[in-house]
């Protein structure tokens, strides 16, 4: 098992949701982060005061998938969160050693 | 004689200068970064109780009380004796002497809470208590009197004032200048980007306060007469002017026209024509608007080049508002508007302009002098200033053990 997590754009949150939802993925984790990479920050102005806001809004999504279905599910996240532009975001592959329902006790895929 | 009319307009009036205070909480309570608006908007609630209650029991009776050497109103009107629903023999004769009071009070009131806008995000609590209650004690309500009371020396030199000019705007501008310069700048200005946290919160506080100033200067001709309504119409058009021109040269030299330049403008503009309101043509109020806002916007462009933490700008908009204001009036006054003002520069009377500039000068001097001494006196009896750790983690936890802001 593999825990996928990807880094995206906040407004194309809903279109990788919908394509992972029509790949079968039944649930995944999002939060809310902030960072930079080599999309740089902005300039914000308040009453002539120039400030550089370096961290930047982002969507983080965390899922885990099988390992055999770990391209598929990659592919679809590319392909879905695609702008083309700097800024569009990363996504790790991390090995996952358990998975365990917390209501059954169901362990492993099952428990996916 | 008592007058109905003028009785409700002084009343609403006192109300709604009352409603500017809870709008500067708002307007300043939306520039601070989320950890401090409580502590900020309690800094302006706070006053409400502690100079109200000054007031009542010594300070109407300082500021307006019978004159001593016009310097000061001597104490025979301690906790408001002989101050009832009868008129005043002096001001406001046609309401009730009470009612004139609660306006005055309200005046009083928001006074030190501007000035808190300067040392915001870095001071504890009660210092900043004790301090505004010693202000407004030394320096609010003797300048209150020498411009505004009878016998007071200011007014008897011939020093205008319509509604706070130099009595509220310059005496608060430059505590905050003294207040900026003893408690020193926030922990990592320069470094560190102190965004404020919510703007629409600025921009409601700016509309109660432009609503509130309606009260402020036209309730401010004491009578629902003619000159209310020129102090009401020049407000709103000082107000709109300053807007405007803060936007045009934001828009000029940073390429944006901002939310917070808007709000900014507005307030200096309303700021600046305050004490002019009453004596001035609607002409010469959008003029006066619009050099507020290029002024203000001047000033405090040149104070982030100096380096001054004024975190919210009381310096640049309403000491130099206030400031700008009073020289205006000696420039524009018109006893065709007003019979009661004067004629300034323009109406061929320099020697309005100067006396004026006099008024400015020992204004400032005494209340910037003062306010240092106080500050330092505070300071070393309870220091303002808050722990680093304290200053850190925002005075909302820190001063008061709550936060703005759960879900």
């Amino acid at each position: 098992m593999k825990k996928i997590e990807a880094i995206i754009k906040p407004f194309k949150l809903d279109d990788v949701k919908e394509a992972l939802n029509e790949l079968g993925i039944k649930g995944m984790t999002i939060s809310e982060v902030k960072g930079y990479g080599r999309q740089k920050g902005h300039k914000e102005i308040y009453r002539g005061a120039e400030y550089v806001v370096d961290f930047i809004p982002k969507v983080k999504l965390e899922i885990i998938v099988a390992a055999e279905q770990v391209d598929e599910v990659v592919a679809c996240i590319r392909k879905s969160a695609l702008t083309g532009k700097i800024g569009d975001g990363k996504i790790f592959v991390l090995p996952v050693e358990e998975v365990i329902r917390v209501r059954t006790g169901e362990k492993g895929k099952e428990a996916i | 004689m008592i007058q109905a009319g003028d009785t409700v307009f002084i009343l609403v009036s006192a109300a709604l200068v009352l409603l500017m205070t809870l709008g500067l909480a708002l307007f300043y309570g939306g520039m601070v970064r989320s950890k401090n608006v409580l502590g900020t908007m309690l800094q302006s609630l706070a006053m409400i109780s502690v100079i109200s209650l000054e007031w009542v029991y010594i300070g109407y009776s300082m500021a307006f009380g019978p004159d001593v050497g016009g310097l000061i109103g001597n104490f025979s009107w301690f906790a408001l004796q002989g101050v009832g629903a009868a008129p005043s023999a002096q001001y406001a004769t046609t309401v009730p002497h009470l009612a004139f009071m609660i306006y005055q009070c309200m005046f009083a009131v928001i006074t030190p809470a501007l000035i808190t806008g300067a040392f915001a995000e870095r001071v504890r609590f009660w210092p900043f208590v004790f301090f505004s209650l010693g202000w407004t004690i030394l320096v609010y309500n003797p300048v209150c009197h020498w411009v505004w009371g009878q016998g007071g020396w200011l007014g008897a030199r011939g020093v205008l004032d319509f509604a706070g000019g130099l009595v509220v705007h310059l005496t608060s501008g430059v505590a905050a200048l003294a207040a900026v310069l003893v408690i020193g700048p926030r922990k990592g200005y320069g470094r560190e980007s102190f965004i404020p946290h919510n703007l629409p919160m600025t921009v409601m506080g700016t509309g109660l306060l432009w609503f509130g100033w309606f009260g402020f200067n036209a309730g401010s001709a004491l009578a629902a007469n003619g000159i209310a309504a020129t102090a009401f119409v020049t407000t709103h058009l000082a107000g709109m002017a300053g807007l405007a021109m803060w936007l045009l040269i934001e828009a000029k030299h940073r390429g944006r026209p901002t939310t917070l330049g808007a709000a900014s403008g507005a307030i200096a503009g309303l700021a600046t024509v305050t004490p002019a309101a009453g004596f001035i043509t609607t002409n010469a109020a959008v003029l006066i608007g619009l050099l507020a806002g290029a002024f203000c916007y001047l000033a405090v462009s040149f104070k982030n080049r100096l380096g001054y933490d004024d975190s919210l700008d009381v310096v640049g908009i309403h000491g130099v508002g206030g400031l700008l204001g009073t020289v205006c009036l000696g420039i524009f006054a018109s006893t065709k508007v007003n019979p009661a003002g004067a004629d300034g520069l323009l109406a061929g009377n320099p020697a309005f302009l100067l006396t004026q500039l006099f008024g400015i000068v020992v204004v400032g001097l005494y209340a910037f002098t003062v306010s240092w001494g106080l500050l330092k006196l505070v300071n070393a009896v309870a220091p303002l200033r808050l722990s680093l750790e304290a200053e850190r983690s925002g005075l909302d936890l820190s001063e008061h053990s709550e936060t703005a802001y759960n879900t």
